[in-house]
C-alpha cells in the first residue's frame, strides 16, 4: 500500500492538478503504486458529508500522510477545507502561486472586492436587477489569503502553473525521506539569452510588438529582453518554469511576468522590479499599471484597494 | 419531515459544485439543484490592466482550456486595437487551440468520465476513478498517458508553456513555427488521429452500445443549442466564424459575435454564484420547468455537433453522419455529450493537420503592428465546453475599462440543473438511494464535463 495522499483545490483553476497530470508516464508508478490516494474531488469521489451526503454538519477528509492544497483561501468553505485538511495530514504541501502567495485571483485584493463582486452581477448580459447570490453559496472573505496566512504550511511549491518534475521531485523525496531538491535562483539566473549590459533604453516599452530574434537560432541568441526595452520581471522572480533549457516565457520569446513570486521570501516584486528597473537606469513611471507587476503575489498584504484620496497611478 | 442529501464536492469535474437533493416525507424527489460555490471577478479585477496583458491574465479562469480564453481574449484585444492579425498570427493562434482541443477530450472521456463506464456506475467510489482504469486496464492506460502526453508536449515545447498559454499576443502571435517543429507535430498528430479513430471506436463498441438504455434515459432533458459554424458554409468551427442559435425543434438563427446581447442574457438565482445564460432573443424568459422549460438551450459537444451543417474533415464527418443516423439532429440524450466529443477529437487531429499543411504556416510575418487605443472587441471561440465570449471596451490608453465575459461552461448551468433534477426524480423513489444511484445523478452532470 502506498503512502495515504489528500488533495484539494481552493480558489483555484484546476491548472496545478494539470501540471501534476503532465509528469507523464513516470505518473502512473506514482499513482498506483507509490501513493494510495484516499481523497481527490478532481479525480475521484470521496464526498465530505458520506458517499450519500446524509452524514453530519461538518465536512470530513480522511486521515493521510500527505496533504496536497492548490488554490488561496477566498471563502468560507476554503477555510474550512484547509483546516479539515491540517488537521487529517501529517505534512501540508501548498501547490502552486494562488496557495503560495494568492496568484491571479488575489489581482480581486487591489479593489473594493464587495462593490466589485456586486458588479459581476450586473454587466450588460445579466438581467436587470440581479443581485449577488446568497443562499448556501460560502460566504466570501474580505480578501484572497495565501495558506500560509491561515494554516502552518510544511512546504510551498509555487509557480503557475507548477513545473511537473519539480511535483515529482516533491513527491519522490517525501517518499525517500529526504529534502526535495528545488531551485533558488532567479528567472535571469536561470536565462541563456544574451546579455551586453546597460543599453540606451530609458523607458520601458509596453508588450504590443515582438521581440527581435532569429526564429531559425536558439534562445540563447535573442538578447536579454530587458536590454530590448520590455518590462521583464526575470531579475525579482524565482526560477523553476523551465523545461527545455530557457525559462518556459523566454522559450515563447515573451517577457516574464513573475509567476513563481519572488525570489527571497517573503519578498516584494514590485518593489525589487522598481529597484532593479531604477539601477538600469530605466525610468520606472513608464511602466503602465504598475500594480499589476504583483498580479501573482498580491496575498500577504501586497495588494490593497486603492486610497480613493492618492493619484500617483497613471 | 423530509430530508436533503448534500453532495459534496461533485467530483471528476473541473470547478467547485454540490448537488443538493431536496426528499419529501415519502422519501422522493420534490427538487434538486447543482449549485457553483466558487466566484472569483475576472470581470471585474483586469479592469485598469493594459489589453495586451489580459490574455495572458485571463487564462486562469480555466487550467483544463487555457488556451480559449488565451484566444478569445486576444480575438477581443485585436477588436479594441482594431488590428488584424497576419494571416500566419491567425492560424498559428487557432493551431495551438485546436491542439489543445486534442488533450482536453483525451482527458474529460479517459480520466474523468470513463471510471463510471468501466468499472460501471454502482462500482465503489474507492476504485472508481482513474487509478482503477488503470490496474483494470494498465495497457490502455499506459496508452492513454503516453497519447495526452504526447498532444500536451507538442504545445508546450513550441509555445513555451501549455497550461497558461503566453504565445498568442494581439495582432498575432510571439514566434514563427520552425519547419523541424512543424514536422515533429505532423508525426504527432497523424500518432493522435489514429489513437482518436481508435478511442472512437472503443467507446462505440465499449460504452455507447452497451449503455444504450442508459444513454436514452439518464438526464435527458429537450433543450435549444450553440455553437459556432464556418460563416460560408455551416460547417462545424472552433476557432472563428458565426454564432448559430438552434431551437428545441432544430430551426436557428445566425449571427455575428459582435451582437450577442441581442440574442443572449443571463439569469440569476440566490443559489449559486453562476450565472445561467438564456437565449432571450426567444423572447419567452427563463425557466427550468423540466416539463416546459424556457430559454433554455446547452453549449459544449453536443450543441456544437448539432448545430453545424456538416464537420469540414472527412473522418470527422464520416462520424457525424453515423451519429446523425443513429439519433438525429438535434440529439437530445445528455449522455451523447460523450460520443459528440469523440467526434470532436477526430475533427481536431484532423484539422490539425490541414493547420500544418498550410503553405503559410511557417511564414515569419506572424505579428502585425498594434497601437493601444480606445475601442471595443468582442472575442468568440469554442472552448471545449462551449462557445466562449470575452467582450472588452478600452479607454484612449488601451487599457480595460470594461468587460464583460460569458463563459462555456455557464451555458449549460440551467441545463444541468434540469438534468440532475431529472436523473434524481427518475432515480430516488421512497426513500430507496445508494451511492451508485447519486453517483448516476452525478453522471448526469459529469456528461457536461462542466
Amino acid at each position: 500500500m502506498g503512502v495515504k495522499t489528500a488533495l484539494e483545490w481552493l480558489s483555484s483553476c484546476s491548472g496545478c492538478e494539470i501540471a501534476i497530470l503532465n509528469i507523464g508516464e513516470a505518473l502512473v508508478p506514482i499513482l498506483t503504486e507509490h501513493l494510495d490516494i484516499v481523497h481527490a474531488p478532481v479525480i475521484m469521489d470521496h464526498k465530505y458529508f458520506g458517499q450519500c451526503g446524509d452524514e453530519g454538519e461538518h465536512l470530513q477528509i480522511p486521515e493521510a500522510v500527505v496533504g496536497i492544497v492548490t488554490g488561496g483561501v477566498s471563502n468560507e468553505e476554503h477555510i474550512e477545507v484547509l483546516e479539515e485538511m491540517r488537521k487529517k495530514c501529517q505534512v501540508l504541501i501548498a501547490l502552486g502561486s494562488c496557495a503560495t502567495q494568492g496568484g491571479i485571483p488575489a489581482l480581486m485584493n487591489g479593489q473594493d472586492s464587495e462593490a466589485s463582486f456586486d458588479a459581476v452581477y450586473q454587466t450588460p448580459s445579466t438581467d436587470p436587477g440581479a443581485t449577488r447570490p446568497d443562499q448556501g453559496v460560502p460566504e466570501l472573505l474580505d480578501r484572497t489569503y495565501a495558506l500560509d496566512e491561515k494554516v502552518k504550511i510544511d512546504l510551498q511549491l509555487p509557480g503557475c502553473p507548477p513545473n511537473p518534475a519539480h511535483i515529482a521531485e516533491v513527491i519522490i523525496s517525501l517518499l525517500e525521506n529526504r529534502d526535495p531538491v528545488l531551485p533558488t535562483k532567479s528567472v535571469c539566473d536561470s536565462c541563456p539569452t544574451r546579455r551586453e549590459g546597460k543599453g540606451e533604453v530609458s523607458k520601458v516599452k509596453r508588450y504590443i510588438e515582438n521581440a527581435e530574434f532569429d526564429p531559425d537560432k536558439p534562445v540563447s541568441d535573442m538578447r536579454c529582453l530587458l536590454e530590448q526595452g520590455f518590462m521583464c520581471m526575470g531579475p525579482v522572480t524565482a526560477a523553476g518554469c523551465a523545461k527545455y533549457g530557457a525559462p518556459s516565457c523566454i522559450e515563447a520569446r515573451v517577457p516574464c511576468r513573475g509567476c513563481f513570486g519572488s525570489v527571497r521570501p517573503k519578498g516584494n516584486q514590485m518593489l525589487d522590479m522598481m529597484n532593479a528597473l531604477a539601477s538600469n537606469g530605466i525610468d520606472f513611471t513608464t511602466v503602465v499599471d504598475r500594480r499589476s507587476i504583483q498580479r501573482f503575489s498580491g496575498a500577504h498584504g501586497n495588494l490593497r484597494p486603492k486610497k480613493s484620496a492618492v493619484k500617483e497611478e497613471v | 419531515m423530509g430530508k436533503v442529501l448534500n453532495i459534496q464536492p461533485v467530483s471528476r469535474i473541473e470547478g467547485h459544485a454540490r448537488i443538493s437533493v431536496h426528499l419529501n416525507d415519502a422519501g422522493n424527489v420534490d427538487d434538486a439543484y447543482m449549485s457553483l460555490m466558487s466566484l472569483r471577478g475576472f470581470e471585474k479585477f483586469i479592469e485598469g490592466r493594459p489589453a495586451e496583458e489580459v490574455p495572458r491574465i485571463v487564462n486562469r479562469i480555466c487550467g483544463i482550456c487555457p488556451w480559449m480564453h488565451h484566444t478569445s481574449s486576444n480575438k477581443a484585444v485585436d477588436g479594441c486595437f482594431d488590428v488584424t492579425p497576419t494571416p500566419t498570427g491567425h492560424k498559428l493562434r487557432e493551431l495551438l487551440q485546436v491542439m489543445a482541443h486534442i488533450n482536453d477530450k483525451i482527458l474529460h472521456f479517459f480520466f474523468l468520465a470513463a471510471p463510471d463506464f468501466v468499472l460501471g456506475p454502482d462500482a465503489d467510489y474507492s476504485v472508481r476513478n482513474v487509478i482503477g482504469v488503470v490496474k483494470a486496464a494498465p495497457e490502455l492506460a499506459t496508452q492513454v498517458v503516453k497519447m495526452r502526453q504526447l498532444g500536451q508536449m507538442m504545445i508546450d515545447r513550441f509555445a513555451g508553456k501549455a497550461i497558461h498559454p503566453i504565445a498568442a499576443v494581439v495582432g498575432g502571435f510571439s514566434k514563427p513555427l520552425p519547419e523541424a517543429e512543424r514536422q515533429a507535430m505532423l508525426k504527432d498528430t497523424q500518432t493522435l488521429l489514429d489513437f482518436g479513430l481508435f478511442t472512437l471506436d472503443f467507446a462505440k463498441n465499449n460504452v455507447f452500445n452497451k449503455y444504450l438504455d442508459v444513454i436514452g434515459e439518464l438526464g435527458v432533458i429537450k433543450t435549444g443549442f450553440l455553437g459556432t459554424v464556418d460563416r460560408a458554409d455551416g460547417s462545424f468551427r472552433i476557432y472563428d466564424g458565426k454564432q448559430r442559435l438552434m431551437k428545441p425543434d432544430g430551426t436557428y438563427v445566425d449571427f455575428e459575435g459582435d451582437d450577442y446581447l441581442d440574442y443572449l442574457g443571463e439569469h440569476v438565482e440566490p443559489w449559486g454564484y453562476g450565472k445561467m445564460p438564456y437565449a432571450k432573443s426567444w423572447d419567452e424568459g427563463f425557466s427550468l420547468d423540466l416539463e416546459n422549460p424556457k430559454g433554455i438551450y446547452r453549449a459544449n459537444t453536443l450543441a456544437r455537433i448539432n448545430v453545424c451543417d456538416q464537420m469540414a474533415t472527412p473522418k470527422a464527418q464520416e462520424a457525424l453522419e453515423e451519429f446523425r443516423s443513429a439519433f438525429g439532429r438535434p440529439a437530445q440524450a445528455t449522455l451523447l455529450y460523450h460520443y459528440a466529443r469523440l467526434i470532436e477529437l477526430i475533427y481536431a487531429c484532423e484539422r490539425t493537420l490541414e493547420l500544418l499543411n498550410w503553405e503559410g504556416i511557417t511564414d515569419t510575418d506572424v505579428r502585425a503592428k498594434v497601437e493601444p487605443k480606445a475601442g471595443r472587441g468582442v472575442g468568440i471561440v469554442e472552448a471545449p465546453r462551449g462557445t466562449l465570449i470575452h467582450d472588452y471596451t478600452t479607454d484612449e490608453n488601451g487599457c480595460i475599462e470594461k468587460a464583460n465575459l460569458i463563459v462555456g461552461t455557464t451555458h449549460n448551468i440551467g441545463p444541468m440543473n434540469m438534468s440532475v433534477k431529472q436523473a434524481a426524480s427518475a432515480l430516488i423513489k421512497d426513500g430507496n438511494y445508494d451511492q451508485g444511484i447519486l453517483n448516476k445523478v452525478e453522471m448526469a452532470v459529469r456528461a457536461y464535463d462542466p
